[in-house]
């Protein structure tokens, strides 16, 4: 007799309909506001290390949404290289500025003037995609989507996917050049 | 099935939930004592610690980190691709498929041996 | 109806008059329950492990004391632990330096839910489609935890500590992924319970078909990665006590020590059990003869197996040099770990 951990079929379809459609909605709300006010946290904190942390929390916001649209490879790659290498690269360089690390920093904008109407303008454009986008309201059906991707890596985006090789070897180049300026003026 | 990933929230919740609980229990128990004299300097094995820990560090380490982020979106192509090396082989496009991976490898791999030449892998 | 979980949950609850929809996701919290006691479990007599096992390789005989043979001495030492008094430096960052443990701790965790313990989708919290990429997915994060305990103690060992740690993971984290790929290419799946499933039979009837046949310069790469990753013994410049006081949390004490314990024995059983899993045949036994042993029971015997490798080698090797470690990351083990890609994929397209 095996030792069953769980097992799924549980309810009637019905029932189980119904609540996995509100426990869905339930938890992107949830996981939007986390991700939404963490990221007013970014911009607000005092401290530019706790302001990094936070930002750890809004990429974990957002691979939780790519979890919800049923994007699970997507989920995985955004903490694998957000939160894995990009903070981490970050963190890095707060390191090699001295300035920034113990000073509260105040975040406010001395060229707000220049910034207001910009970021206006990027409200609109993004309020009038939402409106006009037609949202699918049909969910598409929950699967592995890790096959997919490398499939059609391999057959129909092969171009894209071998440039994206070209993106990285000329990041590797451009920042070796970059870093090896930072390393004569070494202080320790 | 949603539950794939219910699972994943529910490990987080139970695992933050566990390591506040033990904090808690353990803040319940233990004495508490006000912090008196040298007992709340950072431990710099016995000597006053001269100004801030929070200051300009070797830049050595930035590199590493910039060519880690390199390394890492590569490692996020790999994957899709050996989930389906099998399967393009049975469509027949297997060698095909390998080599547009080597073509890839091959490509990052100069940029790692500019890396090389260029003395960075070099810790200093 | 079998024995499982949810069978007796449902049992239960038919008889106490509980609404069915609740059974679900009380199956679910008792699942992660169990797991969570599991971890704890293995720590504590990991510890005690790694105590005895020194000790006799250091012709020493180890905790002998509490309880038969000292196997109450962790007990006794988690104990003392959560009644300690916590100092919190004064120039600290408060906040930081409470949650870092919690970061470090909580992935660990995490990990466990794909380890696949046993046949079946019984044996498995939950078989995820995305399988070993959320093992290396997960296992990024506790480097933020690690860097946020450094800087936030506010403490000059710490912070070199911190970053030393964090320069040496990212450095073993390529060539530890890298090396689980071929894993992948052979099974042709990412799902963990698919890897053991693939590895399944014998050739000649003998010879089991694990994917260590073809993947013996693959498992040495993961074997070298893992232990620099989760910081053991011949890698373990990020605490190096000789050097550094205790690295990243020498400022901690208490129950928050404690937790970057835990978590760091936790990762020791996590790193045996993945290899087990991609190289040795998770639960499968080495003879289909041998199928009357439960496989639940071929997968835990792996993993100590490959425990106390770990622990031999934890006590056997020195400390290498910062220098020697991070170019032997670079410049050694991730050409080899492509190569190795290069060979698996001529394997599969040819084979």
């Amino acid at each position: 007799m095996p030792f069953d951990l769980h097992s799924i079929n549980l309810f009637d379809m019905g029932k189980q309909f119904v609540f996995t459609l509100t426990l869905q909605k339930i938890s992107f709300l949830a996981v939007a506001f986390m991700t939404f006010a963490s990221a007013v946290a970014v911009v607000t904190m005092k401290n530019i290390f706790h302001s990094l942390l936070f930002l750890v929390l809004t990429f974990l916001g957002v691979a939780g949404i790519y979890l919800l649209l049923s994007a699970d490879f997507l989920a995985a790659v955004q903490v694998l290289v957000y939160i894995g290498a990009i903070t981490v690269l970050i963190m890095f360089a707060l390191m090699l500025t001295s300035k920034l690390m113990a000073k509260r920093v105040s975040q406010t904008m001395e060229q707000w003037i220049v910034a207001l109407p910009v970021t206006l303008g990027i409200l609109v454009v993004l309020i009038r995609l939402v409106v006009l986008n037609p949202w699918g309201m049909k969910a598409a059906p929950a699967g592995p989507t890790t096959g997919i991707i490398g499939t059609s890596l391999m057959t129909k985006y092969l171009l894209p996917f071998e440039l994206a090789s070209i993106v990285l070897l000329v990041a590797v180049v451009g920042a070796i050049l970059l870093a090896k300026e930072d390393k004569s003026d070494d202080p320790s | 099935m949603q539950n794939n990933y219910a699972y994943i929230a529910l490990f987080a919740t139970i695992g933050v939930a566990f390591t506040v609980a033990t904090m808690w229990v353990s803040w319940v128990v233990r004495p508490t004592h006000k912090r008196t004299g040298s007992k709340a300097e950072p431990y710099e094995c016995g000597e006053l610690p001269i100004g801030n820990a929070w200051r300009q560090f070797k830049a050595g380490y930035y590199i590493f980190a910039l060519l880690f982020v390199v390394f890492d979106v590569e490692v996020a192509f790999i994957f899709p691709w050996a989930r389906v090396l099998r399967d393009m082989k049975s469509a027949g496009l297997g060698l095909f498929a390998f080599f547009e991976m080597m073509v890839f490898i091959a490509i990052l791999l100069v940029g790692l041996a500019y890396a090389w030449r260029k003395g960075v892998l070099k810790w200093d | 109806m079998s024995l499982t979980l949810t069978g007796i949950i449902k049992l239960v609850f038919g008889w106490l008059h509980i609404p069915e929809f609740l059974v679900q996701p009380t199956v679910m919290i008792v699942a992660a329950a169990i797991i969570l006691g599991f971890i704890l479990l293995v720590v504590l007599y990991l510890v005690y492990g790694l105590r005895k096992v020194m000790g006799w390789i250091q012709a020493r005989i180890g905790p002998n004391r509490v309880g038969w043979e000292g196997l109450a001495q962790t007990i006794a030492d988690a104990l003392k632990l959560l009644t300690k008094e916590d100092i919190i430096p004064k120039n600290a960052d408060k906040w930081p330096f409470i949650i870092a443990p919690i970061i470090v701790f909580v992935p660990a965790y995490m990990v466990y839910l794909v380890i696949p313990f046993g046949k079946g989708n019984g044996w498995v919290v939950q078989d995820l489609n995305i399988g070993i990429l959320y093992v290396v997915a997960v296992l990024a994060i506790p480097t933020i935890g690690i860097i946020t305990a450094g800087w936030s103690s506010n403490n000059k060992w710490s912070l070199l500590g911190a970053f030393r740690a964090a320069a040496q993971i990212i450095s073993y984290d390529i060539p530890l992924v890298l090396a689980m790929v071929p894993a992948v290419m052979l099974a042709g799946t990412l799902s963990t319970q698919g890897i053991v499933n693939a590895q399944q039979g014998t050739w000649f009837g003998i010879f089991p078909r694990w994917f260590i046949v073809s993947q013996g310069v693959g498992f040495i790469i993961y074997l070298l990665a893992a232990l620099a990753e989760s910081n053991m013994t011949p890698f373990d410049i990020m605490e190096a006590e000789s050097e550094l006081v205790a690295g990243f949390n020498t400022e901690y004490s208490g129950m928050k020590f404690a937790l970057f314990f835990l978590a760091e024995f936790a990762s020791m059983f996590t790193v045996s059990a993945i290899a087990v899993t991609l190289f040795f045949g998770g639960w499968l036994p080495i003879h289909p003869s041998l199928s009357f042993i439960p496989p639940v029971i071929w997968f835990l015997g792996k993993a100590a197996v490959f425990i106390f490798v770990i622990m031999w080698i934890r006590s056997t090797l020195p400390r290498v040099r910062v220098d020697q470690l991070m170019s032997f990351g670079w410049k050694v083990l991730i050409p080899v770990a492509l190569l190795n890609i290069a060979w698996t994929g001529l394997l599969v397209i040819l084979a």
